[in-house]
């Protein structure tokens, strides 16, 4: 059953090959196996799941049947899920039973897809390996030495080792793409503002995007069908009609034209890795597509920007923290300075307190101009580089990480290098544009992703795009040994 | 931009961040490493450029200003640290 993509699924629930209660068990009784290995879920709400699986087996028996109905599927972390604990990978929120949902929640369970749990994820979304859980890293089920990538490392690992045939993720700098590559699935960050930011814990508000992992592009745009909309409690989501996903997914590629940025195939870029994805953008042209070279001049300034807007709006965002309403509190405070110092002190992880250091730095007065102001220039420089690729070019396509999985412990201690780890997928949240990952082949026997960059509101475009590829090449089917 | 250690203890104030002593050299270092990154955007003219807060240029959407959520408080409350008579205790502020 756990080698079955989502479609298959559905089907086989709605013409009752199976039930959704005997998947549900059959996902948790693959997380009681495998998961003390990975350490994906950070959280497992079996009996929860059960009961939510029953009453997707009544509507099923009922005839009420949408394409999620019964699925199961695990959250990230980051989504607040009424009286369940969201803990965002952090020990400030270790004792948060959130009060209410998150939209993409709520959406979620109006599909009728059931949660089997939370999944672990580097604290309060910041890393590119997991490794700044206060839950302990994620392990890559490829190769259980390596890092599953991050933030949203465990949902990553989580569809990889067929554990769930879902999860939701964030993306703010590759939260999505990075993992869904490490890990050898299919990741979607759609258009900023498409996917409700309602009740998913904000790291910077204006980078931030909610997307599915799925092993398929196919089940990405089912999963996708679910989480967008238009969410009056989200000042950013867009009012727009969502597309219908599936539509397009079978769309001949003929005339499709990919640009290849130079920016994206020099310096840093590991051989294997840009060899895998050379080779699987040969396989479009074959398929129909034209490719052309194209530049994107201001490439070398994405993560200098981002490493001054996203800490500032960390810094800011995090300031809600404080010990007084929620989350962590510090033990015996003698003045009010002391119990917010002390519970931010005890309840963030070193990571986050880096972030929060170079966000009050570059907002403090006399610095906002220098760094916050000039990074948001830079930024429109960036922006404005792909509009102007996107006149010549309907797709840009290019490797979503340096280099396949590297090992656990490697990059810890260098933040400027793990940073870099995100090179390729930074410019696309600047930009506020759709992408999305796919496995593209190996490199000395770890995952490669093929990374998709497409204008405002195209995610129909990328999908089908993914969805052609996927009929010509089974990387995304291959499974890593020991979770067949 | 380097950072010393005063700059990080002003800044973990700023920031109301209690961070260990000892971890501050790692901190000024760190911190030092990142800002000496970023300044590779002083490598390029930004003359004239207009800054970017928003990928779609939307602007802020304003809703009727009416009542649309009921008094949850109670509910809100259950995952606070300490209350009292619906407020939230802190440590006494003012003598």
């Amino acid at each position: 059953m756990h080698q079955k993509s989502l479609v298959e699924l559905a089907t086989d629930l709605r013409s009752g090959v199976c039930s959704s209660e005997e998947l549900t068990r059959a996902c948790l009784q693959r997380i009681a196996g495998h998961d003390p290995r990975l350490n994906s879920f950070v959280t497992v709400t079996g009996s929860q799941a059960l009961a939510a699986a029953q009453a997707a087996d009544a509507a099923i028996k009922a005839g009420n049947a949408g394409p999620l109905t019964g699925i199961p599927f695990a959250h990230k972390d980051i989504f607040c899920t009424n009286g369940v604990k969201t803990s965002c990978g952090s020990r400030m929120l270790d004792n948060f039973i959130a009060p209410y949902d998150a939209t993409v929640t709520e959406k979620m369970h109006e599909a009728g897809a059931v949660m089997i749990g939370k999944t672990n994820m580097d604290e309060f979304a910041m890393g590119s390996s997991n490794e700044t859980s206060f839950y302990g890293p994620v392990k890559n089920p490829w190769d259980e030495t390596t890092v599953p990538g991050g933030s949203s490392g465990g949902s990553a690992a989580a569809v990889a080792a067929r554990l769930v045939p879902a999860s939701t993720g964030t993306d703010t700098g590759g939260s999505i793409r990075q993992p869904a590559a490490l890990c050898g699935i299919t990741g979607l960050k759609p258009t900023y503002g498409r996917v409700s930011r309602y009740g998913m814990i904000a790291f910077a508000s204006s980078l931030d995007q909610a997307g599915p992992f799925t092993r398929s592009a196919e089940d990405a745009a089912v999963m996708l069908g679910a989480m967008a909309g238009f969410d009056p409690r989200d000042s950013t989501s867009v009012d727009r009609p969502v597309d219908d996903y599936t539509a397009q997914l079978n769309a001949p590629l003929q005339g499709l034209r990919i640009g290849l940025p130079g920016e994206y195939f020099g310096d840093g870029l590991d051989a294997g890795v840009g060899d895998a994805v050379s080779a699987a953008i040969a396989e479009f042209t074959k398929l129909g597509a034209t490719v052309t070279d194209i530049t994107l001049p201001n490439t070398h300034l994405s993560v200098p920007a981002y490493y001054v807007v996203a800490p500032a709006e960390c810094s800011s965002n995090l300031s809600r923290f404080d010990g007084v309403r929620f989350g962590h509190r510090a033990g015996n405070p003698q003045d009010l300075t002391d119990l917010y110092t002390r519970s931010r002190g005890e309840g963030f992880g070193d990571e986050v307190k880096r972030r929060i250091l170079v966000g009050t730095y570059v907002l403090s007065a006399g610095y906002y101009d220098a760094y916050y102001l000039k990074a948001q220039q830079a930024r429109h420089l960036i922006r404005d580089d792909f509009m102007q690729a996107f006149k010549q070019v309907d797709v840009i396509m290019g490797p979503t990480a340096p280099s396949v999985a590297f090992k656990l412990g490697e990059k810890a201690d260098d933040p400027v290098s793990m940073y870099l780890s995100d090179i390729y997928t930074i410019a696309v949240n600047l930009a506020g544009l759709p992408a999305m990952s796919i496995p593209a082949g190996f490199s000395n026997g770890m995952p490669v992703g093929l990374h998709m960059v497409g204008n405002y509101f195209e995610e129909s475009r990328l999908l089908n795009a993914g969805h052609c590829y996927q009929q010509v090449s089974d990387w995304h089917t291959r499974t890593p040994q020991g979770f067949e | 931009m380097s950072l010393d250690a005063s700059d990080v203890e002003k800044i973990a104030h700023l920031a109301r961040l209690g961070i260990n002593v000892d971890d501050i050299p790692g901190y000024a270092r760190n911190l030092s490493d990142i800002l000496s990154f970023v300044e590779q955007l002083n490598s390029v003219d930004t003359t004239g450029v207009e800054p970017l807060a928003h990928p779609l240029e939307a602007t802020q959407r304003l809703r009727p200003d009416v009542v649309t959520e009921g008094n949850n408080r109670e509910h809100f409350q259950q995952v606070a640290p300490e209350t009292e008579s619906g407020l939230y205790l802190v440590p006494q502020v003012i003598e």
